[in-house]
């Protein structure tokens, strides 16, 4: 099987993510999606790691699933500090830094 | 001891009088402090008395010694010393002015006794007699230039040091603004003296100046630079109306800046200056032309004027009008002598009239308001009438060998000197008429109330007021103080005026003409090489012009006792008949309202239309609003983009995102 399916499936799962983060306003839901997003950039960076025959990319696959795992944290953190003000589960509506 | 370790003396005792007062006046009790600033002034005269002996000591040709304390400026082409110069001549201005300023000081410490300000009083008055050593001694232009700022300074201080006053305020900042004109004309002269002469020195330029053609185009306008300068510190026109609303300041500034000492600080210069002035004797014919227009036009105000101290201020015009016009007929000694005994009698005259005001409780100046002073103040009534007597040239008394020498020597140069000489005379006449206008209006005729109290012993006591606007004062801080001292009732007004009226009669035996020469000779050594040393009048001319004068004084005299004594109902037929004369004279012959017209008000609609137009719409609206509005603009758009959804920040950082990578491909590709 040649890259390009690799890439193109990685391509299309992360508009799939990108279109979530821009339509979607709960916050959970924006959240998954943007692992969706980090995982297609896996998937293009361990293909690229195979096509070129060295590990360079699966390392960085690695250290991009440690980051996702930090964010998850902290966006479920903040999900949770939502619901525990009693706040909305909507994007939308937390718009306070309007200029 | 040399004549310039003397000088120093001379210049370093008020300055530590000033400096002493100004920083420990806390610590002076009572009067002291008026005592620490006499002393050290008086101190002052007799070091100047020590570089008088010194000098005489030397051979005629080395009495000019120049001291220098270090290098004040030192650069390729500008060499200024901080030095002393002691010649004849500072020596003869540094004896006056420190012997004046002395009389002055005890005066004051009486006068001012109970004034607020009185050490504040005192540290202006010593720091101004310093000054004007200073600039009488400086042996260059930029020292010359400090000094002479330095006393417009003083003045500014001491007309406005009744500070909550209004019109005193309002004087001090005239005198200012006049006299700063004068300074520009004179940092600009010698500007050209050092590029026309190479030098600041007075000794190297006037030794310079020699290789210098006549009438020179830029030497000229150094010379009338040098004028414009002299004009404006000693009231003559068309710079003088700041002089007479100087009087609003204490009545012993009047005597001693704008009398005595100060105001003839523009005949010195010419004096110092005369090298310049011979090689440029187009600038010395308008100097002595302007002289005698000022003194013409400053004898016919005084003729008419009614406040007592404003009278004694233009006689002042007028008489400095005869020293300019003596200076610039190259009749140096003349001009000088008549500097010497105008500086007695006519600080003498401002003290009488400082007594004769506060006799009225300091709140009237006016002459209408006096009458019959003569039986409550007899020591006032003799000192101010030989005062009076000395200005108007009464025969045998100081001014009258002073002023008719003066116009002697303008008869004799010839030309126009000898019409000016003429108009000069006509002058003397009026003068004479004047002085006594004066004697007789105040102390002669029915007694005021005020000298009818004053007879029977008590002084009036009216409640503090300004005397020009009748406004009602207190005598806090910035005001007059509650108690004022007469002559008769304090001895150390009364020392001075004795001292001075004394001076005042004798003055003169100085230099009688076929008889003493003593300033000349005292002068001879600073103006022995003059092109005009020599050229001097004969003794029996002399004599014959000190008789005319004599005549028109006695005329003067004569004329105003008829007008004010014998018949007092003449002033005023005299005064219907002649309205516009008298109209136009009794305004000053309308320079003030010209000032206004040309220069006040322009300024003032100058002023108006920046603040409402320039500043309003140009600053405010252009400039500022301007920026204003680009920084709004800017931050607008910014603020338009902080829309606080989060999907439209992801959808920004995607298309920014989507539009690097499009770049790089495009750009790669």
């Amino acid at each position: 099987m040649g890259i390009a399916w690799f890439v193109v499936l990685s391509a299309f799962i992360f508009c799939i993510g990108a279109a979530g983060v821009l339509t979607r306003r709960n916050p959970l839901v924006i959240l998954l999606c943007l692992e969706l997003m980090l995982n297609a950039g896996n998937l293009a960076l361990i293909a690229f790691a195979r096509a070129s025959g060295n590990g360079d990319g699966q390392v960085f696959a690695l250290i991009v699933m440690v980051v996702a795992a930090c964010e998850v944290v902290i966006g479920l953190g903040l999900i949770v500090a939502m619901y525990r003000r009693k706040l909305p589960i909507d994007a939308d509506q937390m718009s306070e830094l309007r200029g | 001891m040399t004549p310039v370790s003397w000088g120093w003396v001379v210049l370093l005792l008020p300055l530590a009088g000033t400096i002493g007062i100004a920083l420990g006046w806390r610590a002076l009790p009572g009067r002291s402090a008026g005592w620490l600033g006499s002393v050290t002034v008086g101190l002052s005269f007799l070091a100047g008395i020590g570089m008088y002996l010194t000098l005489e000591e030397l051979p005629h040709e080395e009495r000019r010694l120049v001291g220098s304390a270090f290098r004040y400026i030192g650069t390729d082409t500008v060499d200024v010393d901080l030095a002393i110069l002691a010649d004849p001549l500072s020596t003869f201005m540094v004896l006056v002015v420190s012997g004046v300023s002395f009389l002055i000081h005890v005066y004051s410490v009486s006068y001012l006794g109970s004034d607020r300000g009185y050490a504040r009083f005192f540290a202006y008055l010593n720091f101004f007699v310093f000054s004007m050593l200073l600039l009488v001694l400086a042996a260059n232009f930029v020292l010359l230039i400090v000094g002479w700022a330095f006393v417009g300074a003083a003045s500014y201080l001491l007309i406005s040091f009744w500070y909550r006053r209004d019109t005193a305020t309002s004087a001090g900042i005239k005198a200012f603004v006049i006299n700063v004109i004068g300074d520009v004309a004179l940092v600009v002269a010698a500007f050209l003296i050092l590029n026309e002469l190479g030098t600041l020195d007075y000794l190297g330029a006037f030794e310079a100046v020699r290789e210098v053609p006549h009438d020179e185009g830029v030497l000229v306008a150094t010379c009338l630079l040098l004028l414009v300068g002299a004009f404006a510190k000693s009231g003559q026109i068309p710079l003088h109306t700041w002089l007479p609303d100087a009087m609003e300041g204490p009545t012993p500034v009047s005597a001693l800046i704008h009398a005595a000492t100060m105001v003839t600080a523009g005949v010195y210069l010419i004096a110092r200056c005369h090298p310049l002035f011979e090689r440029a004797p187009t600038a010395a014919a308008i100097g002595a032309v302007i002289g005698t227009l000022t003194l013409v036009f400053a004898a016919t105000v005084a003729l008419v004027a009614t406040d007592l101290k404003r009278i004694i201020a233009y006689s002042t015009i007028s008489q400095i009008g005869y020293m300019v016009l003596g200076v610039t007929a190259f009749a140096y000694s003349a001009g000088l002598f008549h500097l010497m005994t105008h500086a007695f009698f006519k600080a003498l005259l401002f003290m009488g009239a400082g007594s004769v005001v506060s006799a009225l409780g300091m709140t009237n100046e006016s002459i209408d308001r006096m009458g019959g002073f003569r039986k409550a103040m007899p020591f006032t009534f003799v000192t101010f009438t030989i005062g009076a007597a000395a200005l108007a040239s009464f025969p045998l008394l100081s001014g009258f060998f002073s002023k008719d020498e003066v116009i002697a020597y303008a008869l004799h140069r010839g030309g126009i000197y000898s019409v000016l000489g003429i108009v000069a005379y006509a002058a003397a006449l009026l003068t004479a008429f004047y002085a006594f206008r004066m004697v007789f209006r105040v102390f002669f005729g029915e007694p005021v109330p005020e000298a009818q109290q004053l007879a029977e012993g008590e002084l009036a006591h009216v409640g503090p007021r300004n005397p020009l606007t009748g406004e009602e004062e207190d005598t806090d801080v910035g005001f007059p103080g509650p108690e004022h001292h007469i002559a008769e009732h304090s001895w150390s007004m009364k020392a001075p005026m004795a001292v001075l009226a004394v001076l005042a009669v004798v003055g003169g035996v100085v230099a009688i003409p076929g008889l003493t020469h003593g300033v000349e000779t005292f002068l001879e050594p600073t103006f022995a090489e003059s092109e005009f040393i020599a050229d001097k009048p004969a003794p029996a001319d002399q004599l014959k012009d000190l008789a005319i004068g004599g005549v028109l004084a006695l005329l003067g005299i004569a004329a105003a006792y008829l007008v004010y004594i014998r018949r007092p109902g003449l002033a005023r037929s005299a005064r219907e008949r002649l309205r516009p004369v008298h109209s136009f004279f009794a305004h000053k012959w309308y320079f003030d309202e010209l000032y206004d017209r040309a220069f006040v008000r322009p300024s003032r609609g100058l002023g108006r239309f920046g603040r409402t137009t320039v500043e309003r719409v140009l600053v405010q609206g252009a400039i500022v609003g301007g920026a204003t509005g680009v920084v709004r603009a800017g931050t607008a758009l910014a603020r338009s983009i902080q829309t606080g959804y989060l999907r439209a920040y992801a959808l920004l950082l995607l298309a920014g995102v989507c539009a690097l990578a499009l770049y790089f491909l495009i750009a790669s590709g």
